[in-house]
């Protein structure tokens, strides 16, 4: 379905428009990233050692827990999308990207928002709302830079030449409203002066939470997945009808998941929520068909090459949903709530899905983007097999620590610390995966760091051979 | 799907929709929620808290207690537990005796070795748990066949579950006990104890306050990190301060020292004091206790 794009003047004309907006979201996306996972290492270490750091109060659990995760979201995940967001729209425009000064600005503006808000959360300016800790001056920067970039892309939208819509722009236009809406609702009831009574809090927070992390998620990663597994495989997306379904599936039941079945509120909302989780089960089954029929006999040898990372990515997409469908099924849920199951799921659709459809997509854009190859490409490769096997060693443990946390909480006969103690043993793996990741990470934040300074480095060499080149006869003469 | 108006109807519309069902309509049910009365009873229910623990919240949000803690507490159903109160004329193993000789009724089979368990070396202490049922009416036939035996028994309606047998509450939690928090801090990680009713668990403040200085003082396995920095290390002066923490020795401070909580820590330890989930309500019932003849 996605257009062969001629390597034409054209294109390059795109990638040239592309490189200084795309280098400043990726750029400090990176670091956000390793930021991220540094802050979640300390969080994981303190379950083994609760005295590590103690002495630091900015660096408590409670502090460095939703920082770490934040910061891995809004920090790498949202900038990083949206940059590629920009790049497949103005591909598939076949237009320069529209207002190119306008993300180049909006993406400085977005990273100082993650800063304040992370610094904001390690001094204690946490809202107290899951994945909505940021306080209130950065959410407002936050929401500011977003509607800057989503205006940049509209307009490349807009503007575009090729008129055909293909499914990544369904799903990646749909993410485009979707967060200035969840996030303006969220902070205006939950960050004002006048937020709603008691339980409507955490109501409306489950609802901004599932639509931020497994809704917008899933429309960002799976619409990039749409765009680049086709080209790289060579070949068109399988079903543009099961994609076009899967799309209206996903937004029109996906919005209703995450309301916890034990939840202290009307029993209507974790029902709804219950049976819109089960039937979530029928998106996830058209994304599976659609990316298994792309990819299941395109011979492209990956090795650690990006067609891997996102065909990893959409692996754990599939399971991170199945495991979102089953803590939303009571009978499990009685068991698996409270647990550290539910940071297990959380974290595969971070750092499983949605971090490693990003960085298959940055590392087969960036070369066409910077007109050169990836400067140290056996970081790339490296960086692959260290996140696998991160993340394996990250989230198996973890589910497997919430079933048996979950039952031997289920059993009252058992003391609450020997529950704890149950649990803890399988932590150090989950330490050891986080590590990993963090290596891994940091190869990649390499990679963008080297690819940055050769920019500059290429400029600078212009600017000074063009101070240095003798001025033209024709000029002196005029 | 052909243009970008179609794109943006179905996502405005589903979008839409669920912020109407998940955000509109939970605050038009109970954006307006008032205080709930206690069953029977005239008194209200959540209290509106004092204005220390309204600030020990804000100290439990800024340091994010809520990572490792829920305030809530679950339950699975309901039961009655039928309680013998008083012995009358009987002597305890009279009764033992009687107890047994209703085994042979076969609506308590499934309870005859709980039962036997529970008399077995029992001298007549009172009140004593004789089974917990779920079937209203074989409480009820019980309590009659108890008294026709000559003794007093009492049937109390109880909640179930493995967070009420941990002590974790009384019954489960429900919408209006977080009426008056500013954020509601539910939690969703038990990576420690649930919080809901630590105000009824544990009552002392300066244990509250020793337990955030030391975890470890009070409770030997615990994973708590210690908040050390909520507290300050002072010179003792003219007279020690009358707030100064009684720590056993491997925890306290140097000598001539002592450790004094900072205003936080006293806020913090009047919220958790502040938590409780120990009144019986219209949606979440249960007998109280009587205090015990």
């Amino acid at each position: 379905m996605n257009p062969t794009e001629n390597k034409s003047s054209c294109t390059n004309a795109i990638d040239a428009s592309l490189r200084v907006p795309l280098l400043a979201l990726f750029s400090g996306a990176a670091v956000w990233l390793v930021v991220g996972l540094v802050l979640g290492l300390i969080a994981g270490i303190k379950f083994h050692a609760p005295e590590f750091l103690a002495c630091c109060p900015l660096l408590t659990y409670g502090h460095v827990a939703p920082a770490a995760n934040d910061a891995v979201l809004y920090g790498f995940c949202i900038p990083a999308a949206l940059g590629v967001t920009l790049w497949i729209f103005a591909r598939l425009s076949q237009n320069p990207l529209a207002l190119p000064l306008v993300p180049v600005v909006a993406a400085n503006l977005w990273h100082l928002g993650v800063f304040i808000g992370t610094a904001g959360i390690l001094l204690g300016g946490s809202t107290g709302h899951t994945w909505l800790e940021y306080p209130r001056a950065a959410a407002v920067i936050l929401f500011a830079a977003f509607l800057l970039i989503a205006v940049s892309a509209a307009a490349t939208f807009g503007w575009r030449r090729e008129q055909n819509l293909y499914p990544s722009h369904w799903f990646l236009f749909a993410a485009l409203l979707w967060f200035p809406w969840i996030y303006s609702t969220a902070n205006l009831f939950l960050n004002s002066n006048q937020a709603p009574r008691g339980v409507v809090q955490p109501i409306i927070g489950w609802w901004f939470a599932n639509n931020l992390v497994f809704v917008w998620l899933a429309l960002m990663g799976v619409g990039i997945a749409f765009y680049f597994l086709p080209k790289i495989a060579g070949r068109p997306l399988a079903s543009s009808g099961y994609a076009l379904f899967g799309f209206l599936t996903l937004i029109f039941f996906g919005t209703w998941c995450g309301i916890p079945q034990g939840a202290p509120v009307p029993a209507w909302l974790p029902t709804l929520s219950s049976v819109a989780a089960v039937l979530t089960i029928i998106p996830l089954l058209a994304i599976l068909i659609v990316t298994a029929k792309t990819i299941c006999c395109a011979r492209v040898s990956c090795m650690g090459g990006s067609f891997c990372f996102l065909r990893f990515g959409m692996m754990s997409f599939i399971v991170s949903g199945i495991l979102y469908v089953a803590t939303a099924c009571p009978q499990y849920s009685r068991i698996l709530e409270f647990t550290w199951f539910g940071a297990a799921q959380t974290q595969l659709q971070l750092l499983g899905f949605a971090a490693m459809i990003l960085f298959g997509a940055i590392y087969e854009l960036m070369p066409s983007v910077m007109g050169k190859p990836l400067p140290l490409p056996k970081f790339a490769k490296l960086h692959f097999w260290l996140t696998i096997v991160g993340i394996l060693l990250f989230v198996v443990p973890l589910a497997i620590a919430g079933v048996e946390q979950g039952g031997k909480l289920a059993d009252a006969s058992i003391p609450f610390a020997d529950v704890n103690s149950a649990a803890l043993k399988f932590l150090p793996i989950s330490t050891t995966g986080q590590l990993l990741i963090l290596l891994g990470a940091i190869l990649f934040a390499a990679n963008i760091f080297v690819m940055t300074i050769q920019w500059k480095l290429g400029i600078a060499k212009t600017v000074i051979a063009y101070i240095k080149s003798p001025l033209e006869t024709s000029e002196v003469k005029s | 799907m052909k243009t970008g108006v179609c794109i943006f109807l179905a996502a405005f519309v589903a979008l839409g929709a669920s912020w109407c069902g998940f955000v509109l309509a939970p605050v038009l049910q109970l954006g307006g929620a008032k205080q709930t009365v206690i069953l029977q009873s005239t008194d209200n229910w959540p209290l509106q808290r004092t204005g220390e623990a309204t600030l020990g919240l804000q100290v439990y949000r800024a340091n994010g207690c809520a990572a490792c803690h829920t305030e809530q507490v679950r339950q699975t159903g309901m039961a009655d537990e039928v309680t013998l109160t008083g012995l009358g004329i009987r002597k305890p193993e009279d009764f033992s005796a009687f107890a047994k000789s209703l085994f042979v009724l076969p609506e308590l089979a499934n309870f005859t070795n709980a039962i036997a368990a529970s008399l077995n070396g029992w001298s007549g202490e009172l009140p004593k748990t004789l089974f917990i049922t779920g079937d209203n009416d074989l409480a009820s036939a019980m309590a009659d066949r108890l008294k026709a035996a000559g003794v007093k028994s009492e049937t109390r309606l109880i909640a179930t579950g493995a967070d009420i047998a941990r002590g974790w509450g009384l019954r489960q939690s429900v919408a209006a006990d977080y009426l008056y928090d500013q954020p509601v801090q539910l939690g969703s990680l038990r990576a420690g104890p649930d919080l809901a009713n630590i105000g009824v668990r544990a009552p002392d403040a300066n244990w509250q306050l020793q337990h955030l200085y030391a975890p470890k003082s009070v409770a030997p396995n615990s994973t708590m990190p210690s908040f050390k920095f909520l507290f300050e290390v002072r010179k003792i002066g003219a007279t020690p301060a009358p707030d100064a923490l009684n720590l056993p020795k491997e925890f306290a401070a140097a000598a001539g020292f002592e450790i004094v909580p900072k205003p936080e820590a006293k806020q913090l330890a009047a919220y958790l004091l502040s938590l409780k989930a120990n009144v019986p309500l219209y949606e979440a019932p249960f007998t109280p206790v009587t205090v015990a003849k």
